[in-house]
């Protein structure tokens, strides 16, 4: 047995099932499945995509040619991929292919927090909802198992505490997967009108013959218990639900989707009252409602953020039935303990020597209308730097400033796009596209720190290196906005601050489309060594100047400059900053 | 009842927490029980606060601690300690390191870092306090300040030294050993 991650279980089942093609692009809590596959199975082929719809595009391409495919993503990402998804549905498959959706209930890392088992409901696709890492493992095989006998993409849904939760995992020997190849269909393959009226007819069919296995499916189990109270879960909230109320009669869904309304319905009729725990929608509740079962859910549960077992068992408490039943065990409503007076936040920062803080500490100066995007740059948004003004999703920022400057031209000498190098190249370049032809004038930074820093350092299209290290053609941005059309370029260093006030001021002010290259990589990225400046603390004023940069190594003790000698990198952004020469240029500056 | 053993491991990003969790996971293993642990990744690593759920016993269902259940608080960090304080039950042991990281807010001088963390912390809970950058220093690396703090915890968990040993040697790699 092995304590392993929902992402490693993963990587680990797709091993086991005979996977020969992974493709993702980084999103958390999703990352570290593709990162495992590349590190540990070299049999399978493994690759991050440029963004979600290529991965999956990629997918059903290996699954044509017989080789099952995995991709892998967070639950925005499938957002991307929905148009292959929608799609693929009617076509099926040829080998197996299933899709990782990793949801994050609570917003640890996402913009929002949509529940993406809609997405199977909407597709049609069989949905499976693994509870720990064991089940995230086999439910791989099972679902390209599903996937290929019933001809179609399959789902399976983590969330963040499945995804980067461990337990316990036994490990099994890799499955010998059936040959299959390609052999071309129009009917099947080609979805023109004629032949997708056919297919969606026959997704139809294939869908009631999933929820004929999904009623029958031992994924889909009753544990026998307390017959007054019976509760439906799936996911992690399965063994939430065991934590508070082990005595509780529970049918767990491991596959969710297609609803298996018959099941249900025995179940209900075994118990007395009847429960549904979920985080997010009401997925279930609406469906097992429509059933016309009498059902309590989301009129005791919150719909929002995450749940816990504690929060599950406050809400269920509410309940007058359920809470004398569960009394009855000894169970009581959690005590919450007294909250504290409110303490000093500990927010996300840029880290010390990050090149980001100098791009948005001269946007700051400017004052600028900044449409932002995702990335560590989001950071840029927070106080001091307070120098980003919107994050809606990947690649947006490039389309609102063209968008804005549309609909207010004096708005155009002031507002820009900041975009970073794997934003970019995810959803940023049509975009510019779009800013080129429609004769715009927006403005795109380009924030390049060579990485795809947020999620943990992930290579890119722009890198020069696969995500097996292995290298290889890297995309030259300030050449592609060239044969984009863009006539304006610059590449500038974003800890030269001058330099690139300068490329920004003058870039702005062009009536034509201009893109910047604010290039520097991750100060992670080059593990820099401490290298901190001399200071002179009886030249500093405490003017308070340098604290606007918003850099961890800072502080003012007393009134006069220190920094913090084991953060400090040497990027020579304070020292810029400084009026009164307190900070040495010299020591600092250097790579 | 079912009696599993929570323990909440917090301070910031860059601390050596994950390591931690991880050494105390595998002692469980080794030692025969069940086991599970939750981390938050993503943005906490950029210098936010970071923390460590692990659990273990006969059989685990959640891997989360909730509020007001954690056997024991291993804090990296002063303020840290005091933010998780709401984890532990009646009764819980903080084992708190001697040791200061100031947020930005802090840094910029927005807000005040708590001056009285350890007689906050003392007036509700046994308290330990760990000084284990010194400790970690007298021994040779300054950067095995997780493993001393471990340490104290080690020494208030029911698995003998034995396992301990077993736990570095299957987590640790080779060459970091011999501090």
């Amino acid at each position: 047995m092995k304590l392993l991650t929902g992402n490693e279980a993963i990587a680990r089942g797709a091993y086991e099932a005979g996977v020969r093609v992974a493709s993702a692009y980084p999103g958390t809590p999703s990352t570290e499945i593709i990162e495992n596959i590349a590190r540990h199975y070299p049999g399978i082929y493994a690759e991050w995509a440029p963004n979600e719809k290529v991965a999956l595009e990629v997918g059903i391409g290996a699954s044509l040619a017989g080789g099952r495919a995995l991709v892998a993503m967070k639950h925005v990402g499938v957002n991307v991929a929905a148009d292959p998804l929608m799609t693929a549905a009617y076509t099926g498959v040829n080998a197996g292919l299933v899709i990782i959706s990793a949801d994050d209930p609570g917003m640890h890392s996402s913009q929002n927090e949509q529940d993406n088992r809609f997405y199977a409901r909407f597709a049609q696709v069989p949905l499976f909802e693994p509870a720990d890492s064991q089940e995230a493992k086999d439910f791989i095989r099972i679902a390209l198992e599903v996937s290929e006998a019933y001809d179609i993409p399959a789902m399976v849904r983590t969330t963040t505490r499945v995804a980067h939760s461990k337990s316990l995992v036994r490990e099994d020997d890799p499955a010998v997967v059936p040959e299959r190849s390609y052999e071309k269909n129009f009917p099947k393959y080609v979805m023109v009108p004629a032949n997708a009226r056919n297919r969606h007819r026959a997704l139809e069919e294939r869908r009631e013959k999933l929820r004929e296995f999904a009623e029958k499916t031992p994924l889909n189990r009753m544990e026998d218990g307390d017959r007054r109270v019976g509760i439906v879960c799936s996911g992690i909230c399965y063994y939430y639900v065991k934590e508070v109320f082990p005595w509780a009669s529970v049918l767990k869904l491991g596959m969710s989707y297609p609803f298996p309304a018959g099941l249900v319905k025995a179940f209900a009729a075994k118990v007395e009252n009847l429960f549904v725990v979920e985080e997010l929608e009401p997925f279930l509740e609406e469906q097992i409602a429509a059933a016309g079962i009498p059902v309590h859910g989301k009129d005791l549960i919150p719909r929002t953020g995450e749940l816990t077992p504690a929060l599950i068992s406050h809400s269920l408490m509410q309940d007058r039935t359920f809470a004398a039943v569960a009394h009855g065990y000894g169970s009581a409503p959690p005590v919450w303990p007294e909250e504290l007076a409110p303490l000093p936040l500990r927010p996300p920062v840029l880290c010390p020597g990050c090149p980001h803080r100098g791009l948005f500490y001269v946007l700051k100066k400017l004052r600028l209308n900044v449409m932002g995007d995702i990335g560590c740059y989001t950071l840029g948004s927070l106080p001091p730097l307070t120098a980003m003004d919107t994050c809606i999703c990947m690649g947006a920022g490039v389309g609102m400033a063209h968008g804005m400057t549309k609909a207010d031209p004096e708005t155009g000498g002031k507002t820009v796009a900041v975009i970073g190098d794997s934003t970019f190249v995810h959803s940023g370049i049509t975009g510019l596209i779009d800013i080129v032809y429609n004769k715009g004038i927006t403005t795109v930074i380009i924030a390049d720190n060579r990485t795809t820093a947020m999620t943990g350092h992930q290579e890119h299209p722009g890198t020069g290196m696969t995500v097996r290290r292995e290298p290889t053609k890297a995309v030259d941005f300030a050449k592609l906005a060239r044969a984009l059309g863009v006539t304006r370029v610059a590449v500038v260093d974003p800890c030269d601050l001058a330099g690139t006030r300068k490329a920004i001021q003058h870039a702005v002010k062009s009536p034509a489309p201009a893109v910047i290259v604010a290039r520097r990589p991750c100060v992670l990225l080059t593990r820099s060594a401490p290298n901190p400046p001399d200071t002179r603390p009886e030249a500093c004023k405490g003017c308070t100047l340098c604290l606007g940069l918003g850099c961890p190594a800072l502080s003012l003790p007393g009134g006069r400059i220190a920094i913090n000698p084991y953060l400090c990198v040497g990027c020579g952004l304070c020292a810029q900053v400084c009026r009164r020469a307190a900070i040495a240029k010299e020591a600092g500056g250097g790579e | 009842m079912n009696r599993t053993t929570g323990i909440l491991i917090a301070g910031v990003g860059g601390q050596g927490i994950i390591l931690a969790g991880k050494l105390t996971a595998q002692a469980a293993i080794i030692a025969g029980m069940d086991v599970k642990t939750s981390e938050i990744h993503g943005m906490a690593q950029r210098g936010g606060s970071v923390t460590t759920h692990v659990r273990f016993g006969n059989k685990v269902f959640s891997p989360v601690i909730d509020e007001g259940t954690a056997d024991f608080l291993l804090a990296f960090e002063k303020l840290e300690g005091l933010r998780n304080l709401k984890f532990l039950k009646p009764g819980g042991t903080v084992i708190l390191n001697d040791h200061v990281i100031e947020p930005l807010p802090v840094l910029m001088g927005r807000e005040t870092y708590p001056g009285d963390v350890e007689k906050r912390i003392a007036a509700r809970f046994p308290l330990l306090v760990v000084n284990a950058v010194a400790e970690a220093e007298a021994s040779g690396n300054v950067r095995a300040a997780n493993v001393v703090l471990l340490g104290a915890l080690a020494r208030r968990l029911p698995f003998p030294l034995s396992v301990w040993e077993k736990a570095l040697d299957a987590v640790v790699p080779a060459r970091f050993l011999e501090v």
